[in-house]
Parts: structure tokens; sequence; C-alpha cells
């Protein structure tokens, strides 16, 4: 199969003003009048002028040349990048859901209120935890939180010597930055040559200054930690705390649960592996579930039910809690679809995502160790959980085409590229998490393509070193876009005056 | 109009196949080419010339005649302006420093210097950091961080040098003792540093690395150094640029880069000591001994800092060693070792030792 993404020529929506040109056509006089304060009122408001099937045309032709799970096979390793169910969006975007406001009375958003409280019960049944806070409104803020836990935890048994948070390498970014912006030290500990925690490693860190060990199973290298029940041990035995990463939750769905692996405190990416897309920075939720010790630290206000009343309310009476930690009550859109979702599958539903998608991510695996260019870091017989990572150095030795190449080209072919370059202990790193939701058809083409771009970079290198060639725009300039974002219309003026 | 020095080490990388384990010396070379061994060098720089040829950057390339250099640029089709004189088919490293060394005086931009590690020492000694050096990989030992990853990639770390500019950084130039290494034993000796092209990608040193912030995490490892640093202790830094960076952060712009320097109350006590010096100079005050592993050998003690006698390291305790590498580093050296005059010291300290890796950031790494 061919690919080619559409590529408009489209200039940017206030380019395509023209004065007097309009949409909608409003009242001429407002029919109540709105006191807006005088230091908020603006004289030019600067809108761009467009009739409405211009403003449709130009947002359609944006969304052709944009590229989402909607549109093909997207196996960005830790990411997740799974169908989302339609219905989820349809019910989180009627009245009851969308409307309310988080200012109105209790008394009269009791469904919503219901909703959550049902939602946690759900969470504290897949982690085996006792109680879960929906209020955290990302990945990260749920790490950030759970390491402010950890922290109160340690000071209610008055011991402050604790100072250290334990890192494996293979772990995501975010936890050391997590556990740094929380006032720890972040201590690094290697992985061992099967790609788990090197336990000898683990117990020659671990001492009284140890305040917890952030872990993420399966690993970023879809490897369970098979040695988790004694890795807890030896965190415990030492006094600190084990947390658990949910980045990759969607390993273990309905198999085990981070709980009974000895977790105390558990995160959750809503956004990943219930039904919200993930990516593109919009809203996201992060709950943090804890072991019943923990749960008087968790953050005000929890969902409380009051059998009397025969109501819910949100419950702030609590004096240990580390208080308030965002605006309101949390990402509401995303806990309506979470909790669609849920319903949708049901306890056994959620097994089977687990299933097809460790049956995915093995298939690919087994398919692709036949291909000459990518090889496993680790035994090949072990077989992984949701998510394989290949390494493109025999290849980058063979031709001098490593792994970023090799994603980009991946581009002309339809697909998005896996996560490349990480995790960092893998050279020429290939991250490939397919999901549950692709089809044996979409992996073998995927595998298919993966060998095509390694027979290229033989036979016709320049062709893989100038892709994407089949796409809106080919190669970015990464750094320019990083150190030079101009992200708004008034920032690209100012750009283009400066 | 740039100009591109080119110094090929002709008989660098033979003795590899023939299972010498390096080319120096006469007597090794006459023992290669008694073996049977082929030059390799040679066309390994034609590689790298052609790729620069085929972009076709605008520069001045001079050379060395003959093998050296004249031959190999017309076999790529390059012109060349040629200098100084060899006795064709025995050059020795004396040409490849006189060479260097002329290059300097012609005031080029880049020298590109296809051979191997002893080349890449012969070249430093007679240049130093006065002229950027770029390694095309030719030769058996290559240990020093100024080699490219391949031949092709030489060529690519070149033009780019050459035609949008890179930034410079110091990289290890290593020896190990090919006398040593024949009966198995690997004794690596830091010859010094040299100054090249950074570009974390194509340069073999820095291929493991992700973000690549060499500069920014030396400071983040200095700053938090610094943090820990208590008064009326002395500190004795080691050799390498990642401990010269705490220096820096001191405000100390003098100290050595090969050298142990003595740090107390944050100002320089004493710089480039010896085993003797260190011993008087510490007494009975309290001492930190902060150290940084050889890249990808590993020696955090008995390498490069001999200064470091198993008496003082007695003396101050294992406890009080600190090691600082950058995370990068750390990537290309997954274990460490200690190798000082006394075996149960080394033995000591063999299990998992901490080493700073950034600010308020250590990764245990294995000591074997």
């Amino acid at each position: 199969m061919s690919y080619q993404q559409a590529r408009w020529v489209e200039p940017l929506i206030f380019e395509l003003s023209k004065p007097g040109r309009v949409g909608w056509t409003l009242p001429e006089k407002p029919r109540e009048r709105i006191n807006v304060p005088k230091e908020l009122l603006r004289e030019k408001l600067e809108l761009p002028e467009l009739s409405e099937p211009e403003v449709v045309r130009h947002y359609t032709r944006l969304s052709q040349m944009n590229y989402g799970v909607d549109s093909g096979f997207y196996p960005l390793g830790s990411c997740t990048m799974k169908y989302n169910p339609k219905v989820c969006e349809e019910l989180a975007a009627l009245e009851a859901a969308n409307y309310i406001h988080p200012h109105q009375a209790e008394e009269t958003v009791q469904g919503a209120l219901e909703l959550m409280y049902m939602l946690e019960r759900c969470l504290t049944e897949i982690a085996g935890v006792a109680r879960v806070s929906l209020q955290t409104s990302a990945g990260a803020h749920g790490e950030f939180v759970a390491m402010l836990i950890t922290r109160a935890y340690h000071k209610s048994k008055r011991d402050d010597k604790r100072n250290q948070v334990i890192v494996p390498d293979s772990a995501h970014g975010t936890n050391p930055a997590s556990a740094a912006m929380a006032g720890y030290d972040v201590v690094t500990v290697p992985s061992n040559a099967r790609g788990r925690v090197d336990l000898d490693a683990l117990k020659a860190t671990v001492s009284e200054r140890t305040a917890a060990l952030m872990l993420t199973n399966p690993n970023t290298l879809g490897l369970f930690e098979d040695q988790i029940i004694e890795i807890a041990k030896v965190v415990h035995d030492a006094g600190g705390l084990l947390f658990y990463d949910g980045a990759n939750l969607n390993g273990i769905l309905g198999r085990t649960r981070p709980g009974d692996m000895g977790f105390d405190i558990v995160h959750f990416n809503l956004h990943k592996t219930f039904a919200t897309p993930h990516g593109g920075g919009g809203p996201g939720a992060g709950p943090i579930g804890v072991q019943k010790e923990l749960e008087k630290f968790l953050p005000v206000p929890l969902v409380e039910y009051d059998k009397k009343k025969g109501r819910y309310y949100f419950d702030y009476d609590r004096p240990h809690s580390i208080g308030k930690i965002k605006g309101f009550y949390g990402n509401f859109g995303v806990l309506v679809k979470a909790y669609v979702y849920l319903l949708l599958m049901g306890g056994e539903g959620l097994s089977e995502v687990t299933e097809a998608a460790v049956l995915n991510a093995n298939y690919i695996m087994r398919k692709l160790l036949g291909v000459d260019g990518y090889e496993l870091k680790f035994n090949p017989s072990d077989p992984c959980k949701h998510e394989v990572v290949f390494s493109a150095e025999p290849l980058k030795r063979m031709t001098g085409i490593g792994a970023h190449f090799v994603a980009k080209r991946l581009l002309d072919f339809g697909m998005h590229a896996p996560t490349y370059y990480f995790p960092p202990i893998v050279p020429e790193a290939l991250m490939i998490e397919p999901t549950e939701s692709e089809s044996k058809e979409e992996l073998d083409r995927f595998v298919e393509a993966l060998r095509t771009i390694a027979e290229e970079a033989k036979s016709d290198p320049d062709k893989v070193c100038s892709a994407p060639t089949a796409t809106a725009i080919g190669r970015l300039d990464e750094v320019k876009a990083s150190r030079q974002p101009i992200l708004s219309w008034r920032a690209y003026r100012k750009s283009a005056k400066g | 109009m740039k100009k591109l020095g080119l110094i090929v080490n002709p008989i660098a990388g033979m003795g590899g196949r023939v299972g010498l384990k390096g080319t120096d010396g006469a007597d090794t070379v006459a023992k290669a080419l008694e073996l049977g061994a082929e030059p390799v060098s040679p066309a390994r720089a034609v590689e790298t010339l052609q790729g620069l040829k085929r972009v076709g950057v605008e520069f001045e390339l001079i050379t060395y005649p003959a093998e050296m250099g004249a031959t190999e640029a017309s076999e790529a089709g390059l012109k060349a302006r040629v200098i100084g004189h060899i006795t064709s088919g025995k050059t020795t490293a004396g040409d490849t420093k006189r060479a260097a060394g002329e290059m300097l005086g012609q005031g080029v931009d880049l020298i590109l210097i296809a051979g191997g590690d002893g080349t890449m020492s012969d070249v430093i000694e007679a240049i130093g950091t006065q002229v950027p050096i770029l390694g095309i990989p030719t030769g058996v030992k290559m240990h020093s961080a100024t080699f490219a990853n391949t031949p092709q990639t030489a060529g690519e770390v070149a033009t780019r040098f050459l035609s949008e500019g890179l930034p410079l950084r110091e990289a290890e130039v290593m020896d190990i003792n090919e006398e040593a290494y024949r009966e198995n034993r690997l004794v690596a000796k830091l010859k010094g540093y040299a100054q090249v092209p950074y570009e974390p990608v194509m340069m073999q040193a820095t291929k493991e690395g992700s973000t690549g912030y060499e500069l920014a995490d030396q400071k983040a490892i200095a700053r938090w150094v610094i943090e820990l640093m208590e008064r009326e202790r002395v500190y004795a830094l080691g050799p390498g640029t990642t401990t010269r960076a705490v220096a820096e952060e001191l405000g100390i712009y003098d100290s050595t880069l090969l050298g142990v320097d003595l740090i107390e109350n944050y100002k320089l006590l004493a710089r480039d000591t010896n085993e003797q010096h260190i011993i008087e100079a510490i007494g009975k005050k309290p001492t930190t001994i902060i150290v940084s592993p050889i890249g990808k050998q590993g020696f955090i003690l008995g390498r490069g800092n001999q200064q470091f006698s198993s008496v003082i390291i007695k003396r101050v305790g294992k406890g009080n060693v600190w090691v600082l590498a950058t995370p990068h580093k750390l990537r290309a050296t997954p274990t460490l070792k200690v190798d000082t005059d006394d075996a149960e010291l080394d033995r000591e300290f063999q299990g998992y030792i901490r080493v700073i890796t950034g600010y308020r950031q250590t990764c245990m790494v294995k000591v074997v």
C-alpha cells in the first residue's frame, strides 16, 4: 500500500481574513448589558473575519495534514496510543457532563459526584489499593503528588533523614524530575543483563536515607519485573515506600495488581489506559491510589457518600492531607471517558485488553527477530509485555543509518514512528507498542515496512535519509522548533517584525 | 576559505587483522608485513575524502606527501596543497608529529587524522589543543574520544565543521601499552586532551548519549560537589575535565588537567602534586579524593592518577572517595575498575559505588 498525506499550502487563518466577512450574524445589541470591568475591556479584538465554509475548509485541511490514531497505526512506545471508542467522547460531551460548573451546589451535581465515587471504586479494584484521588491532572502531576505523599508519610514518622529517591536507569525521565521537584536527591540503580532492576545494586543502594523507589512494571523495555516481591521487600525493610508508575498499566490489566506486588502508591494515566487520547498536550488525568496507611495524606477533597442523607459530597475534613493540588476537582471530562470505558469493558474486557496488547507486542517481537538490521538487547526467548524495544544498532553498523532515519522513513509508509532513542540504556532504540487495537494485517504491514527500510538502507540509503517525502511536511528543523517556538499569531507577528 | 589538514598514518591498523593488537614500533610493522598485513588506513581515508568531495563544500586541503595524504587525496579526486618531506615506504611517528606541527604553522582550521590511538598521541604531543582534530578510525586500538564512528561519518562531521561550524569540546586521547596488551593486560594511559568538533551522534565517545549536554552536566555535577564540600577538609581533585569543572566552578582556573590539585576551604592549596606532596599536605586533616573514571576503560583509581597511591587511599578511606561522571560518559563505561598497587585495597572497592552524575543525582555503578 502506498501512502501520500494531504499537502495543502494553507495560510494561517489570520492571513485568510477579509474585513467585513462574517460567518454568523450576531444580534446588533446584546440583550442585556454586561458590566465588564474597565481594565478587561479591549478596543480591538483582531479576530480573523471569514465565512463559515472558509473556516470549515481551513480546519479540515489542517486535520488532513495531521496524523493520529484515527488515521493509522501509532506504535509510539510507552504512550499506549490505543483506539478510543467514540461513544466515550459522545457521553463526555453530554450536557449533563459538559455543561456543569464547578461552582454549582453539590445537590445539583450529584450525578457527577456519583460518577467520581464509582470511578474511584473501579480504580481501587484495578490497582489493589485502598483509596484513589482523582484530582491529579496528568501523569507527571501524579508522580509529583506521590512524592509529596511520600514526604508527608516520613514526616509523620518524624523521620527526616530520608532524602533519597531511587529510580532504575530504565525509568521515564519524569520520575527523577518529579522526585527532584519534591526535594529529593535521585539515585539511579542499573538494570541487570536481563533488563530488570539489578537486585544486588538495589540492596547496595537502600539505606536509612531511602525515601522511596519509583518503578514502572512492566518496565520501559516492556519486561515484567519478575523479582518485584523481593524488590518490595528490600525497599520496605529499609523503611522506604514503593511507588508504581502507571505508564505501562496496559500490560497487566486484570492479570495482576500493583497493590498485590507490594506497591504503596500507584498512579494511573487515564489518558493512556482508559480511553482518552494521549498526547497533544490536551487534558489528562493521573489519579493517585494509596494503601490504607497512606490514605490520610491524599489531597483534598475526596468524594464521600453520606448514607443517612443519601447524598454524595466533597470531603475537605482531612487534617493530615497534603492539601489541595489542583483547582476544582480534576479534569472531569477525562474521568467521564474513563468511567464509560470501564463500564463498556467490564473486568473480563480489561483482561482481554491486556491479552491482546501483549499478544500483539510478542507477535511483532517474533516476526522482527528474523529481520536483518534489528536486534533485541535482552534475552529474545523472554516474552515481552505490552511493548518491545528493538535496537537498530546492527543496521547502523552496516549502513550508518540508525533509529532516527528508520523512524522518519516509516512515516512514508503511513505509520507513526515508534518512540526512538528511549530508553537510553538501549542504543539506537526503537520502542514499539502496538496496543490491543491493531489487527494482524496491520502488524504484518508494520514489520514488512521495517524490513523494507532495512533493505533500502543498504540499496538506496539516500531514499531513507531524505525521508519523509510522502507527508505534508518533510524534515523539520527540530532544534529551531524547540529553541524558537512560535505558538501564536501574536508571537508570529512579533518575530516577523523583530 | 577554510583550511583542512590531512594526515594519514599509512601503517595504522596493519597489526589488527594479523592479531598484533596494534602497530606501534618499527619491529611490529616489520612483523605485520611479514605476516602478510596490508595497509588499511589509506583506503579508509579515501572513503572520508570522497564524502567530502560529494558534498562540495569549499575548502583548501593541505596534506603531506605520498601515502601520508597526497596519494589518498588524488585518489578521491581532491586537489591538495602538499607540504613537507617524507621517505615514502618508511614513514615514522616523527613524520606524523612534524606534519601536525607544520599544519599548525599553515593555520589550518581542522586536521583530519587517519590512524589509531598511537597516531592521536603523536599528534597531540606535537600540537596539543592548538588546532581541532578529527580522527578517521583506521587503527587497531581506538580508545580515544577523538574518532568519528566510521570513515563516512568523519567526512560528515568535517563537512559540518567546515560549512556551518560545530562547537568544540575536549576529548580524551588514550593509549594502551601494546606490549602489555599483547600479554592480555590492559594498561590504559591518558595521554592528554585534544580539541574535537562536538557532534553527539556521529562521534564515537558520545554515541550512547541522549542528552549530550556534556558541559552542562559537568557544571551541574560541580555545583553539587561544591554544596557537599565542608570547611577544614582537603579535597584532592584527580585528572580530567569533569573534576576540572569543579575547580572552575570555584573560580580556580589554573587547575591542572592531567595532575592532582588540592583544594581547601574553596581555595587552591597545591597544584599538580605528587604522592609525597599529597601525604605532606593532608597530614592528619580529613580528606576527600575526587576522581572521574577514564572513559570506556572505567578506571577510577590506579590509571592516570597514580599519585593517589594505596597509602593515600587507605588513609583517606573508601567512603571518602567521590566518583564523578556525566551520564553519557557512564553509558560508555558500564563498569568501573580500581587498579592500585595493593590488591587487597582493590578488592575492598569491588561491589557497587555511588557515582555523582548531576545536581543531586547519583547512580550506582559496579566496580569489578
